[in-house]
């Protein structure tokens, strides 16, 4: 073979797997059977078994498979290779400590039903990290259970619906509002639908903050079951008024629940239960470290105050003194509480997560908790004096751990949030977090967290510089980004005109033929 | 702290710089009254030995880890190839986050895409989304999106799913007006009491193998829900029967979910694991989850986006299908590269081990004097045992005089089966093993 043109190497055109398979290749070797070897048709029936020989099934050999996977992860951004400060997602360093320890046996080959007694090591492991989560945020229940924050968000919700229909029987039915900011995540009204709650819309003021008029407007309305805030709020911001807005809606008989996506920038600094919030769910998978995974998994944890504690989701881990003298604690599960909701997941949740959001808490121990905190508030804080001339920042008040942008300044030479953020991946760093939340038009909201160097911030801070500069000498270039990616912008409306959701034997291969 | 790249005197410039005197000061927009005016009562910072020292410590507790066990019953232990687990550590993979950015996160699109293939190929639907929790909050959208789909309230769910998921679904439906009516089974161990299903059913909710591990007819099952213009669902927790069993989308399902722990994912008490959801595309856009599709850029070169996001949370809010964000995505990457290292014929092969070891097993066992099969239908990997004596009794002779985790006693879940035991064998368990288990119940006089 000779070359006789440039072209482009390997790596940027790997196939789908199904274009790779060959007929007769293997990935695999099981041991030989060791049992006798009896007739299928005598286990299960032909009828219930399958006839297409598992038809479209790759058959790649195990080098495929590693070039394969290889080859594609290359395609990806990621934390270690940059700056990835997608707003409100806390794109913090994922330690390899805490992958190593996920995966010691004891932990890793562990079957939920196991029995009690051997299992009592992971249950010790739950019984402490529920101890050290409730200490950081100041309220005494806790249950892990929740998958990810959006079931958080539920069950934190499920908890107050509980709450109410026992504190006041029949009436609960009057009381099915929910209120949410409008700068809120789209969980957060979705979570309440699945609890049977309608919602209202609470608006934001010129600050960025609650408007505290509406909030009593809305109240005096009567039916208020709560209020779903998140604090920060989505713009950054710290809710200054949390003590009055908690006391506006508990004297109109509801309760807050806080969205905890943000509790980067409070741990070891305030306490949701001091501030009056009576039920918050917590990220692992943000403010804990553990990995973003390309989408998950997550890990919600629901902590609530003493009143909401019985409806907690079953099985509660129980911890009971030693049988003997000198003996070791038991924990166990006790699964029955019948004011509770119930189970919103399968066994205890997403245990793994755990293992290595209870290894951060340890490293961090109490002063390197707070420290992250600090560091990941001073990085935004930085960011937000060093682009504030040149970028509309909606919102004067002091940023926390993420500042929100907007594009007003660029937009009238054409240049948008969208084009910003691809000319972004041309500087080598991930894009911020684009369009939410809602309220800032044209929002750009940026998380550096505590993992990040000044000489990164800096970097990050002459870019958006440079892009600026750029929107008003040539836009063409902004606009057309990104220039150096394997692949350009994607007809994304196009796609969803005409969904093709998974392979076909004829379909088109990578490049679409004329 | 060693993952702050600044150091402190770095921040103490950076401070000035923005024009503040202290690290307190950052803080000023908090009201002084609701501040931690002292340290957080956890631990000091551990070393990294330290911190392993003491997780270690705690993961040698867990002695059910390391015993010979027989407990499936929606989690279970199968080999996962090394490849599995060193290719999902790459930076590029698990240190990434939803792809927002199609243009740089082409890696994890493409993975998403052929897992919804791989998902489709096996459960023989037409589109698979990018993965839910679990096999039970999948199960529980299940019921909410045929609810969606046919305007009617009433789900006809068999008992023999398995009593977590159907609890989980209790759990998420219990605030919109549904009805859930449970029907039984008989002495085969399949479903029975289909009379329950009317014009009213939104769905009927089958498990299959179903708890008891047996297999159910799904056709028949699917004529019957069909025929009153109900969806049929059909929940499978042993992704590896996927590789023996005739697919639930041959046999007529309209909503395939279930759980993917089986594709060489740690059974790690209980999670992360991975929840598979299916269905005919005629109802793709009542589905919840992401999903990906192919698009291209203006030079006709192929790519993944995320796509059909105005059915999700971000976009509807209250109206979505469903409030999820954050998925399961690093373990459908792990599902995704087993499948396609075991392949078509690792897949067949695993598949067809399990059946004949627990066929074997079965065989064994119902030879002891004593211990009987209550079921007669097909099973795959799992099968009732029912013992001479209460089955938290055997199983704790089993785990105390013989260190062998025996199955688990269906009295956890059910009443009228105080002697019966659920007991897995899967390509893990050794012939050696299982004959342990069988002279273990021969040996033990007195039952």
């Amino acid at each position: 073979m000779s070359i006789k043109k440039v072209t482009s190497h390997p790596t940027q055109n790997e196939a789908l797997i199904f274009e790779r398979s060959q007929t007769g290749r293997v990935g695999y070797r099981l041991p030989k059977l060791d049992v006798d070897d009896t007739n299928i048709d005598s286990i299960i029936p032909a009828e219930l078994r399958r006839d297409d020989d598992l038809d479209g099934v790759p058959e790649v050999s195990e080098v495929d498979v590693i070039r394969h996977f290889t080859r594609m992860s290359t395609w990806n951004y990621s934390i270690d290779l940059g700056m990835y400060p997608l707003g409100s997602c806390t794109m913090k360093y994922n330690s390899r400590l805490n992958e190593k320890v996920a995966r010691i046996p004891g932990f890793a080959n562990l079957h939920p039903l196991a029995p009690e007694e051997e299992s009592q090591g992971a249950l010790e492991l739950m019984y402490r990290l529920q101890e050290a989560l409730s200490e950081i945020t100041g309220l005494p229940g806790v249950s892990l259970q929740p998958a990810a924050g959006a079931q958080g968000e539920m069950t934190g919700v499920m908890l107050i619906r509980a709450y109410l229909d026992q504190r006041e029987g029949e009436a609960s039915k009057d009381r099915r509002v929910m209120l949410i900011p409008d700068s809120a995540h789209g969980t957060n009204p979705a979570s309440a639908a699945i609890a049977g709650f309608t919602v209202k819309t609470v608006r934001s003021d010129e600050k960025g903050l609650t408007d505290m008029q509406h909030l009593h407007e809305l109240c005096d309305q009567g039916g208020v079951a709560g209020l779903m805030l998140t604090n920060p709020n989505t713009v950054g911001i710290f809710e200054t008024n949390i003590r009055e807005i908690c006391d506006t809606i508990h004297k109109a008989g509801g309760l807050v629940y806080m969205d905890g996506a943000n509790m980067n920038a409070l741990v070891g600094v305030a306490r949701p239960g001091d501030m009056g919030v009576d039920v918050i769910h917590l990220n692992l998978h943000k403010t804990f470290s553990t990995p973003h995974g390309g989408g998950g998994p997550g890990c919600g944890p629901c902590c609530c105050s003493a009143d909401l504690m019985p409806f907690l989701p079953v099985p509660r881990i129980v911890s009971e003194p030693p049988p003997s003298a000198g003996g070791q604690k038991h924990y166990r599960l006790e699964h029955n509480v019948p004011t509770s909701i119930g189970r919103v997941k399968a066994f205890y949740g997403n245990f793994g997560m755990m293992v290595r959001a209870l290894s951060y808490i340890y490293t961090h121990g109490a002063e390197g908790l707070r420290e992250a905190t600090e560091a990941a508030v001073l990085n935004a804080r930085y960011l937000s004096q060093k682009l504030e001339d040149i970028y509309d920042r909606p919102y004067e008040s002091d940023c926390m751990h993420e500042v929100v942008f907007s594009h007003k300044n660029q937009a009238k030479t054409g240049v948008h949030t969208l084009d910003i953020a691809k000319r972004l991946i041309d500087y080598g760093f991930h894009p911020m977090t684009v369009y939410f939340p809602l309220v800032v038009d044209g929002a750009m909201l940026i998380e550096p967290t505590e993992s990040l160097g000044r000489a990164d911030l800096d970097a990050f801070a002459d870019a958006m510089r440079d892009i600026d500069a750029e929107a008003h000498e040539d836009p063409e270039l902004v606009i057309a980004a990104p220039h150096s990616t394997r692949i350009g912008r994607l007809d994304e409306a196009a796609a969803a005109r005409k969904p093709v959701l998974r392979w076909k034997a004829d379909m088109e291969t990578l490049t679409k033929t004329a | 702290m060693r993952y702050i790249p600044n150091s402190p005197e770095e921040r103490a410039e950076m401070l000035a710089t923005i024009g503040l005197n202290s690290a307190e000061e950052l803080f000023r927009s908090i009201p002084k009254d609701v501040r931690l005016q002292r340290a957080l009562n956890v631990t000091d910072p551990l070393a990294e030995s330290e911190v392993i020292a003491s997780l270690e410590t705690m993961a040698a507790k867990n002695t059910g880890a390391t015993k010979s066990s027989f407990i499936g019953a929606g989690v279970y232990a199968h080999y996962s190839p090394t490849v599995v687990d060193h290719l999902i550590q790459r930076s590029e993979f698990f240190t990434s986050y939803t792809p927002y950015q199609p243009e740089i996160s082409q890696g994890t699109l493409q993975y998403i895409f052929e897992f919804q293939t791989l998902i489709c190929q096996l459960t023989g639907m037409e589109v698979a989304n990018a993965s839910m929790y679990d096999g039970s909050t999948a199960t529980a959208e299940a019921y909410l999106m045929a609810r969606r789909v046919t305007r009617r309230d009433k789900i006809v769910v068999g008992r023999s799913v398995h009593p977590e998921y159907r609890e989980v679904a209790r759990t998420y439906s219990k605030h919109n007006d549904s009805e859930i009516v449970e029907i039984g089974y008989d002495e085969t161990g399949r479903i029975t009491g289909l009379e329950e299903l009317d014009d009213k059913t939104a769905a009927l909710v089958v498990q299959s193998p179903n708890f008891f591990g047996c297999i159910e007819d799904l056709k028949a099952l699917a004529d019957a829900a069909h025929a009153v213009g109900a969806l049929f669902v059909v929940v499978v927790t042993e992704a590896i029967s996927f590789g023996l069993l005739r697919s639930p989308g041959v046999c007529g399902a309209d909503i395939v979910v279930g759980e993917g722990q089986s594709f060489g994912i740690p059974m790690s008490f209980g999670g992360p694991h991975v929840g598979l959801f299916a269905a005919q595309e005629k109802y793709v856009r009542q589905m919840p989850g992401r999903l990906c599709g192919i698009a291209y850029d203006k030079n006709g070169k192929r790519g993944f986006v995320l796509t059909l996001s105005t059915r999700e949370q971000h976009i509807r809010r209250e109206k979505a299908t469903s409030n999820i964000c954050t998925n399961q995505g690093l373990i459908a990457l792990a599902a995704t590269i087993y499948m396609e290292t075991m392949g078509k014929r690792g897949l067949q092969e695993v598949a067809a081990q399990n059946a004949q070891k627990a066929a074997y097993s079965a065989k064994q066992i119902a030879s002891v004097d004593g211990f009987s099969l209550p079921f007669s239908a097909p099973h795959f990997n799992e099968f009732v045992v029912r013992g001479p004596r209460p089955a938290v009794e055997i199983l704790e002779r089993l785990r105390t005089q013989n260190g062998v985790l025996g199955g688990l006693a269906l009295s956890k879940y059910f009443d009228g089966h105080d002697n019966d035991f659920l007991v897995t064998v899967t390509e893990l368990n050794s012939k050696q093993q299982i004959d342990a288990l069988t002279n273990a119940l021969k040996k033990a006089d007195g039952w």
